[in-house]
């Protein structure tokens, strides 16, 4: 019930982002997310593909570093609030989020949050537990 | 300009080839009877001290090297028993251990006595203030520079290093008429007494500059921007620190302490010796050290000799400002760093990819240095925060190696220029 997320490690500097989404686009390989923090030096690139077996053998092949991070998909009604909810559920429990991210598909009318959190296990338990709704790779 | 040793600084040629063949010819019975190191290498090759006829007979002696010191770490190479020692100091070496060097109470006599010609030389007399910005501690420059400007009979202020706007409110404070520092700091210490608008407020008229290779350039800025007069001296801590040579006010070329120390100009891959003027690496010989007499000592550094009389009256052999080095030995902001300290820092991480590269530069007069490396692990990539640690563990690391700040840049694999398999490891971009 995890999604599969895609981190590469990028320089801060010029034509870096192009090269990885130009590497995948080349291939027929669509974006679902990016996701991209503003950092001095280097940052981390974190994305899911259509395909994120082959993307990963992609970029590994162009020389890139690449890793592979279990996430923690639920979707949740876009509403104002739904958000909060979840992320409470994670702190009554001394979950740490460590990262989030969320994006809404058009013609759904819910919203899809993605997070990375310490103690994967748990959590899941927890919102199932609460009956949200988990996502895995094949819903995106 | 008054000498201070005028009857060794005017002698004739004659008289100092004399005056050295005979303190070559003590020092090297002294350092066989005394180092075993000396005697077991003498033994090998059958070299007697009595071998020793003529000054061209130095060349039937072995070089020393940086790890002949390293390898007799931290004493064997002393020549007299502790009780005689009345100071170490050290610089750093190749693996972390460094290079120590012992001085009896006439070492530093000596130690002294060279360091005040050379101030003399750069124009310095007993009214002067003279504000040490050298690191005081193992670093041969404190408490060598100290102790010269003592026996000079000027004042000395020991501020250390550090705490640049504290040591411009001192400079100006105390009315330093002359400034002991690296030619980086000294160029910084400028730039910053600019910015502050206290330039007008500083009475130096004299800057002695050592510990590293300084640039006309830097020179030229000095002047410009302080006033004041600028002059290089030269030294190592192998053969005691500071004092082997000075600048004069004519500023052609360091004027070498011919008496204590015997140079010689050698093409190592030859093994020859190079005529006056030709340039090469720097041979010295110690000539009048009792704690640890050194012969023939590599110093790495590239420069040229002449023995032409200076216009200054001084008649002692000169060196040219140091062009460059037969290794890879950095000098960063007066601290020597070689690449293989950084490699065997990066190299005991299982985390870091095998390619590195070492990126020297001056921003503004100071020697900054970078460490690339190449990231490989994926492991890394789970969360940000372990990116920053590895960078803080990486200069946390080479901050005890090398003693040095360096900056840390994790970099994507392959984007560290190879050329046919092999890696320029280090860069350069310094202009000497």
């Amino acid at each position: 019930m995890l999604v599969k997320q895609l981190s590469v490690f990028m320089e801060n500097r010029p034509g870096r982002l192009y090269k990885l989404t130009h590497t995948l686009g080349e291939e027929g390989i669509d974006f679902v997310t990016l996701s991209i923090a503003d950092t001095k030096d280097f940052g981390i690139v974190r994305f899911i593909a259509r395909d994120n077996d082959r993307a990963y053998e992609v970029l590994k092949k162009a020389g890139f570093t690449v890793g592979i991070t279990e996430l923690i998909g639920v979707e949740v009604e876009d509403r104002p609030n739904a958000l909060a909810k979840v992320v409470q559920l994670m702190e009554e429990s001394d979950i740490n989020v460590e990262y989030l991210y969320s994006f809404v598909l058009t013609n759904h009318n819910t919203a899809k949050i993605l997070m990375r959190v310490s103690d994967t296990d748990r959590a899941v338990e927890i919102l199932r537990e609460k009956g949200i709704r988990l996502l895995s790779e094949k819903i995106l | 300009m008054k000498m201070f040793s005028p009857e060794i600084e005017r002698m004739e040629r004659k008289e100092i080839r004399a005056m050295q063949l005979e303190r070559l010819r003590h020092i090297v019975r002294y350092a066989y009877e005394n180092v075993p190191m000396y005697r077991q290498r003498f033994d090998g090759i059958g070299l007697k001290p009595e071998h020793i006829r003529t000054l061209g007979d130095i060349e039937k002696i072995p070089y020393t090297t940086k790890d002949d010191l390293r390898d007799n770490y931290p004493f064997r190479l002393l020549a007299v028993p502790m009780k005689k020692i009345v100071r170490v100091h050290a610089s750093s070496g190749t693996t972390g251990k460094p290079i120590t060097c012992g001085y009896t109470r006439a070492d530093l006599d000596g130690w002294s006595t060279c360091i005040a010609r050379i101030l003399a030389m750069a124009g310095a007399t007993e009214e002067d203030i003279f504000h040490v910005a050298f690191g005081y501690g193992l670093f041969t420059g404190g408490f060598g520079l100290h102790y010269g400007i003592e026996k000079l009979g000027a004042a000395v202020v020991p501020v250390s290093s550090g705490n640049t706007e504290r040591q411009i409110m001192l400079l100006k404070d105390f009315g330093a008429t002359a400034l002991v520092a690296t030619p980086s700091y000294a160029m910084y210490l400028a730039e910053t007494a600019k910015k502050l608008g206290v330039l007008e407020d500083l009475k130096v008229r004299l800057v002695c500059m050592g510990a590293e290779a300084s640039t006309a350039e830097m020179h030229e800025a000095l002047r410009t921007i302080l006033g004041a007069f600028p002059t290089e001296n030269y030294g190592l801590t192998e053969v005691g620190g500071p004092g082997v040579a000075g600048e004069c006010r004519e500023k052609a070329g360091m004027h070498i302490n011919e008496d204590m120390f015997y140079p010689e100009i050698v093409n190592i891959e030859q093994n020859r010796a190079l005529p006056e003027g030709e340039r090469g690496e720097l041979v010295l010989t110690t000539l009048t050290k009792e704690g640890m007499p050194v012969l023939r000592y590599r110093t790495k550094d590239i420069t040229s000799l002449t023995y032409e009389p200076c216009r200054c009256g001084r008649t002692t052999a000169r060196m040219a400002r140091v062009v460059g080095r037969t290794d890879d030995m950095l000098i960063i902001r007066g601290v020597n760093v070689f690449p293989s300290q950084i490699e065997s820092v990066l190299m005991a991480m299982p985390e870091l990819g095998k390619t590195y590269e070492i990126v020297v530069d001056r921003v503004r007069y100071m020697d900054t240095i970078e460490v690339h490396v190449e990231v490989e692990d994926a492991d890394l990539l789970t969360d940000y925060g372990k990116l920053e640690e590895l960078v803080a563990k990486i200069r946390h690391r080479l901050r005890v190696v090398i003693q040095l700040d360096v900056k840390v840049k994790l970099v994507e694999p392959f984007s560290i220029r190879r050329t046919e398999g092999k890696v320029k490891r280090v860069t350069d971009l310094r202009k000497m």
